[in-house]
């Protein structure tokens, strides 16, 4: 009853942080969907690391730890810490320079006018949709099956899941961006808080952090070593997955948001220590958990934190705990259909149907239609879906990655054109399907079980058919070269 | 340090921590130093040398034609 209590308090929270920051709408597109570029270095801090960090940082990190030990830190937190910075700085303040200066509310649009070509931008339209589905879905699946599993089923699972949609529904569509960026950071400080707040409150029940240690030591010392449970070819091309953040179109959205580019330079030195400050506690709780509660098989070991917490500490901290999960789904499911929103009515709705004849009302409201839409068409796949999906999270990431070239070779590269563009796409989609069907439902598919992830393969041929077709293809116009690359001879 | 800090050098420095998050020479050392597994308590250290390094580049490597045009725009 506690645990249910705590969670109705913070859903209210959210709400009203974003019926508040509707005060500030302006009622203009350039308003709802990137804050008119007014957000300041730590909303736009706290909206990017809160929009990359899922309920698997939290949950899926301890769950994997449990298993596979402290390996998980160094393949998913600490390669984070250095990809993800260094993403956001080569791409970050180019692409928010671009659509400053030329107007993009959308990734699309800059990759249309950049390389000058419609078909383009529907086939990337269609690619990112299509690879974001799965992402949204395994929000709101965590955030149904996590309600479930901590009120011990007094909240079924699609309740869980209905609850998480209408909540960011009604912020998102109220709020836009700025309620969005609002809201990120109120959950984003929740989910780092609550963390550290668990870690202590059950380290300090086993008696202090050595103690607890020395039980593992005893019991499962191949937890705190990496030994076979991941491969030295697994840690190095997973780093590759990472890259995907420079194709996301939440990220697109957030970095369009900043108010000036040096908005992105406290963000940037601060992004790595927010990743050890989530990412420690969750896996040295998974880690601990493997005493109290050994031979969890599989994904049962995803609510290791869950039993650690019923067992070391007071029902209220569930409930905590379960706002800090919420907290850690909605940050990020926000973002996701804010954007979809975005692309669907600047890039479809805008561009092909009636350009220049909506109003700035009429855009705002084809955008919140769109993400009414969205989330109706994901909750009901949540509903018939197998618990299995989540395996497709990883998939999600890799064909965002795979993409990676396209940013690249928009902002540094002048020689590259649309063949190399198409070419590139082309490829990832192709690679993508083939890996797939490869993979099967094997959980964790690597080529030939090497250790290499698909996505190095993908990344590498998506690179060449860029460079390939684009030398192979006549050279961009004079005049877009100009528009991208105004001083004749530097980057954007 | 002078701001004009040689941008290659810490572009450099990047590809050497990223060689250097593959850490296999403590891939199977069971020690604990400072209470951690000493493979962990490397990646904590590695965040922090990551965000060092962001430090850097935000100081020396920052494309500053971004914000002059910003400026002239803003003009």
């Amino acid at each position: 009853m506690i645990t249910t209590g705590v969670i109705f308090v913070y859903l209210v929270l959210v709400l009203l942080i974003g019926a508040f920051s509707h005060k500030l709408f302006r009622g203009t597109g350039e308003d709802y969907f990137v804050a008119t570029r007014t957000i300041g270095p730590f909303i736009l801090l706290m909206s990017l690391f809160g929009t990359n960090m899922t309920s698997f940082a939290l949950l899926g990190a301890s769950g994997e730890a449990y298993h596979q030990g402290i390996g998980v830190f160094s393949l998913m937190a600490s390669a984070g810490a250095l990809v993800i910075p260094c993403v956001f700085f080569f791409v970050g303040p180019r692409v928010w320079s671009l659509g400053k200066r030329h107007g993009y509310l959308t990734q699309v649009q800059l990759f249309r006018e950049r390389w000058g070509s419609d078909g383009f931008g529907l086939v990337l339209f269609v690619v990112l949709i299509a690879l974001i589905i799965p992402y949204l879905l395994i929000g709101i699946m965590a955030g149904g099956i996590t309600l479930n599993e901590i009120t011990n089923g007094q909240i079924p699972e699609w309740a869980g899941g209905l609850t998480v949609c209408l909540v960011v529904l009604a912020y998102v569509t109220y709020g836009g961006l700025r309620g969005t960026a609002w809201a990120n950071t109120f959950q984003t400080l929740v989910f780092m808080i609550l963390g550290g707040v668990t870690f202590y409150v059950v380290v300090d029940r086993l008696g202090g952090f050595s103690a607890a240690l020395a039980r593992v030591v005893n019991q499962h010392p191949e937890l705190l070593i990496r030994g076979d449970s991941i491969q030295p070819l697994k840690l190095l091309t997973y780093t590759f997955v990472l890259l995907s953040v420079g194709m996301f179109p939440h990220m697109f959205m957030h970095w369009l948001s900043a108010r000036r580019a040096a908005t992105f330079r406290y963000p940037l030195m601060f992004y790595p220590v927010c990743i050890a400050v989530v990412w420690l506690p969750s896996v040295l709780l998974g880690i601990l958990g493997s005493v109290d509660f050994p031979g969890l098989k599989g994904p049962q070991a995803n609510y290791i934190l869950v039993k650690m917490i019923g067992l070391h500490a007071p029902e209220i901290l569930a409930g905590l705990l379960a706002a800090g999960v919420l907290a850690a789904v909605m940050s990020s499911l926000d973002s996701q259909v804010l954007s979809i929103g975005s692309m669907f009515t600047q890039d479809i709705v805008r561009h092909y149907g009636f350009h220049d004849r909506m109003s700035e009302k009429q855009q705002v409201l084809v955008g919140r239609l769109f993400v009414v839409g969205i989330l109706v068409v994901t909750y009901l796949l949540f509903l018939i879906s197998n618990r299995s999906i989540f395996r497709l999270g990883i998939w999600s990431f890799s064909g965002f990655s795979a993409l990676f070239p396209i940013v690249v070779a928009a902002l540094f590269w002048k020689r590259s054109t649309k063949y190399g563009a198409f070419a590139s796409v082309f490829s990832v989609v192709v690679l993508w399907i083939y890996f797939f069907l490869q993979a099967g439902r094997a959980e964790d598919y690597t080529i030939g079980g090497t250790g290499v992830m698909p996505v190095a393969v993908i990344l590498a041929v998506s690179t060449a058919a860029m460079i390939l077709f684009s030398l192979l293809s006549k050279a961009p116009d004079q005049a877009v070269i100009e528009k991208f690359f105004p001083s004749g001879g530097g980057r954007p | 340090m002078m701001k004009t800090f040689p941008r290659w050098i810490l572009y450099v420095a990047a590809f050497l921590l990223y060689v250097l998050h593959n850490d296999l020479w403590f891939w199977n050392d069971p020690r604990l130093v400072l209470g951690l597994p000493i493979g962990l308590l490397y990646h904590v250290a590695f965040c922090l040398a990551a965000s060092a390094l962001m430090v850097f580049l935000v100081i020396y490597a920052w494309p500053e034609k971004l914000e002059v045009e910003e400026e002239r725009e803003e003009e």
